[in-house]
């Protein structure tokens, strides 16, 4: 029987019925949901390392030492494993080992748009695009055995959409068990990448894709549909599905492998239709290939938006079935309104979608923000008000950058907060610059960071915000949780402790309740007026885990507010601007939502009449 | 209610700010869809935007589902778990199509403090007038308010938009909600359903 899986679901589950015996990765959306599906299954190991670059190193290990593995990342993750995945490109495994890159067009959750299939010609490994849940679930399983066939690692390339849709499956009901463990075997000309083995494996990897070319070309991944001939399109990821919403009559060449190319095959569709195109979302990657092979590709008589990149759809984005309808009226595929001078699209092009537009109402933008309750408004509060460059990284306090806190200058990519710091202080710019890493991304890399910090005597104040948790990702654990994935109890490892060890002098390293405005503004203060590094840890757990749950309690304002607006400047969503008006001021006062309100005081603390309840107060009448 | 020849396809989409309980309403509808022979595919975004802001879940039932995203002006049906957020996604349902809004407010941030215009119920009912699409407001969070649990105004709109839906027993919704919620959330899920099912301001039935 079919099972409704999202694409994240139907990848743990196939990764399972293949075989695979360990599972490695670091949370990051849209990838996060598919370890978390894996670990509970049976006779696994699971695990979330501190880094992308750990967790391939992991799965590497693994399939080294004979046993089917996978590292789970979004794209960007995969930049951190780069060097992983670029030696086990050279190396090759004993047993399947697939890589698994998310990435995330549109950047719904990420700070780029980088299309990781070319990381695969890059390293010359294949690349595997589903295009649903099915798709992902069947080229996961093939891709381990493509793995061991080939020696070489896989790339499965999946996207936001294909993640997280949500499909019925057809699965396997039995677990492929390898019949003999393996073992780790002992192989220095293959295994120790020293200049004088890699020399001598490089010119495998040309010959592994020249094998790998030839393959493709019967690979049941890659699929003709032949229905009219006037239009073909070559299409894969979720573009598939896009093609045949808007173009529901053309044949179809759907890639499930999309690096190498099968030749041939791509040559005898091209033959068979009169009009080719390629459908594919972010970057022209097989596009480009096929003008390499001389693949004769529709040219659209009005140039795109970009056509130094891509021909027909958006280069930029997400696709989605009115973007490509409407690029597809563009390029003159199908009719609509447009200039003159067009040519006819070819007879029977016709719209399955409406073409409609609605004028929109122009509303306000409804941005993420910091929940109530959250444990990093409290900091952030205190840095607008001091006027300091903050530098900052990626989590939940990457929010810190919004209005009204409007108190984070930078954030790149995961660890980049203290070392940016570090360069801009060193630089000679004179101002003290802070800057905040959340817990996990701490341990992500943010220690080596830290380290040079100290080494090279520098004047950065570090804020490491401890939220016990991976927040933004949806609560994993991690380093200093007390928990692994698989649910077991661990060592906690304590982050004042690590920093002390560094060998920060122990009057710059303090840990401060995150919820304490006043001890974390003394603090800041009293490190502002003095030179060198110091680290400030704010620990509170996350506002939405179950502990903090149980411990809501929400405040009101009491009749002495005036409406003098400086509870607004925390940006809690809580906290809003009422109808009544002060007499004197005229200014709206402030009225507290308790559906919202946690009950953590930061409003209480800043009011500088004592117009908000603590907490005893609340509990008082409550 | 009266019998009537199921509908070939239904897009729907649901909207509300992250938090809200979209995704869970999301997860019933593909669930029930799937199984009551329908091919299903439901599009979620999870990570950032979860946070607080605006948020949107596409499902789709038809004989065979292809894009996991609903296009502009195409949806049949949208639930909106908080008003303004209705006015904001207008532009996806199709004409004659129906809007499902909870009566509900939550302040953006840029409301709160930057000083920005929260829409009025008439300009929200405005973004349904051209072309012409039916906008019917749901007592939702007050339903949830009186049954003590402020999370279920996602259920009482699945409720509510069951009416529209008439060729599909009841137990049916009710199985697809249960297996959908915890154990200890059956009972006052099952009850928040009921009422957005008998409430007299949804009128039926009909996609």
């Amino acid at each position: 029987m079919k099972r409704l899986l999202s694409g994240n679901e139907a990848l743990a589950r196939a990764a399972w019925e293949a075989g695979a015996v360990v599972g490695a990765g670091y949370p990051g959306t849209p990838s996060t949901e598919i370890l978390e599906v894996f670990a509970p299954y049976p006779d696994v190991y699971a695990e979330w390392s501190p880094n992308e670059k750990v967790a391939l190193d992991v799965a590497i290990g693994a399939a080294y030492a004979g046993r089917r593995a996978f590292a789970t990342m979004k794209h960007v993750g995969l930049n951190v494993a780069a060097d992983s995945f670029w030696s086990v490109a050279m190396t090759g495994i004993e047993a399947g080992l697939v890589v698994v890159t998310a990435d995330d067009p549109g950047m719904h959750s990420s700070q780029n748009e980088q299309d990781n299939r070319h990381f695969a010609r890059w390293a010359r490994v294949p690349c595997l695009d589903p295009t649903d849940s099915q798709d992902t679930h069947d080229l996961m399983v093939a891709a381990f055995d493509i793995s061991e066939r080939f020696d070489v690692p896989v790339l499965l390339r999946t996207t936001t959409r294909v993640c997280h849709t949500s499909s019925p499956v057809e699965v396997g009901e039995v677990r492929r068990v390898t019949p003999t463990p393996g073992s780790y075997v002992r192989n220095t000309a293959k295994y120790d990448m020293a200049p004088a083995n890699a020399r001598q494996r490089r010119p495998l990897l040309e010959d592994r894709i020249a094998a790998l070319s030839e393959f493709a070309e019967t690979f049941a991944g890659n699929v003709v549909t032949t229905r009219d001939r006037t239009l073909g399109i070559i299409t894969s990821g979720v573009a598939y599905h896009y093609a045949r919403e808007v173009f529901p009559d053309a044949s179809t060449l759907k890639l499930g492998m999309v690096y190498p190319l099968p030749r041939r095959l791509i040559a005898d569709f091209a033959a068979g239709v009169d009009t080719l195109i390629v459908m594919e979302e972010l970057d022209p990657f097989v596009e480009d290939q096929l003008r390499l092979m001389g693949i004769p590709l529709y040219q659209p008589p009005q140039p795109p938006a970009y056509p130094q990149t891509k021909s027909i759809f958006p280069v930029i984005g997400e696709l989605d079935p009115t973007s490509v309808q409407r690029a597809a009226v563009a390029a003159g595929l199908l009719p609509g309104p447009g200039p003159a001078d067009r040519p006819a699209p070819e007879p029977g092009a016709r719209h399955t979608l409406p073409l409609v537009s609605v004028a929109a109402l122009d509303l306000a933008p409804r941005p993420p923000t910091l929940c109530p309750g959250c444990p990093h408004r409290s900091s952030f509060y205190l840095l607008h008000k001091l006027g300091v460059p903050v530098n900052g990284d990626i989590g939940c306090y990457t929010l810190g950058m919004a209005k009204p806190l409007d108190a984070l200058h930078t954030a790149g990519c995961m660890g980049a907060s203290i070392a940016v710091a570090h360069g801009a202080v060193q630089a000679g710019d004179t101002e003290r610059h802070v800057a905040v890493i959340g817990d996990s991304t701490f341990f992500h890399s943010g220690i080596p960071a830290l380290v040079n910090v100290l080494y090279n005597r520098s004047n950065v104040v570090t804020i490491v915000m401890d939220n016990r948790t991976t927040g933004m990702t949806g609560h994993q654990e991690n380093p200093g949780s007390g928990h692994t994935l698989q649910r077991q109890e661990t060592v906690e490892l304590d982050i004042e402790l690590v920093v002390r060890a560094l060998g920060f002098p122990p009057d710059r390293v303090v840990t401060i309740p995150s919820y304490d405005v006043k001890a974390l503004e003394k603090q800041l203060k009293a490190w502002l007026k003095v030179d060198g590094p110091a680290v400030l840890i704010t620990k509170q757990e996350c506002a939405l885990l179950p502990a903090t749950k149980a411990t809501y309690l929400p405040l009101a304002v009491k009749d002495n507010c005036n409406g003098c607006t400086i509870c607004f400047r925390i940006g809690c969503p809580a906290i809003l601007q009422s109808d009544a008006l002060d007499e004197r001021t005229q200014r709206p006062l402030a009225v507290i939502d308790p559906v919202l309100c946690t009950g953590c005081e930061i409003c209480a603390q800043v009011c500088p009449r004592d117009a908000i309840e603590f907490r005893a107060e609340a509990m008082a009448h409550g | 209610m009266v019998e009537s020849p199921r509908p070939a396809k239904v897009d729907m989409v649901l909207v509300g700010v992250g938090g809200q309980g979209t995704i869970l309403a999301s997860n019933i509808l593909a669930d029930l869809g799937m199984r009551i022979g329908y091919d299903v595919k439901k599009a979620e975004v999870h990570g950032m935007s979860q946070r607080g802001g605006s948020v949107i879940s596409h499902v789709r039932w038809g004989a065979e589902v292809h894009s996991p995203i609903i296009a502009t002006g195409a949806a049949d049906l949208l639930l909106a778990v908080e008003q303004m957020e209705a006015g904001r996604y207008a532009g996806l349902l199709r004409p004659g199509g129906t809007a499902l809004v909870n009566e509900f407010t939550i302040e953006p941030i840029t409301v709160i403090t930057g000083g920005a215009h929260y829409p009025s119920r008439d300009e929200i009912e405005s973004a349904y007038a051209v072309p012409a699409r039916r906008l019917l407001w749901v007592p939702g969070a007050a339903v949830a308010t009186e049954l003590g649990n402020k999370h279920v105004a996602n259920i009482v709109l699945l409720g509510a938009l069951s009416r529209l839906l008439p060729d599909i027993g009841e137990q049916d919704w009710i199985d697809a909600i249960q297996r959908q919620v915890k154990p200890s959330h059956r009972e006052f899920n099952r009850r928040a359903f009921e009422i957005g099912r008998s409430d007299a301001h949804v009128p039926g039935p009909g996609v």
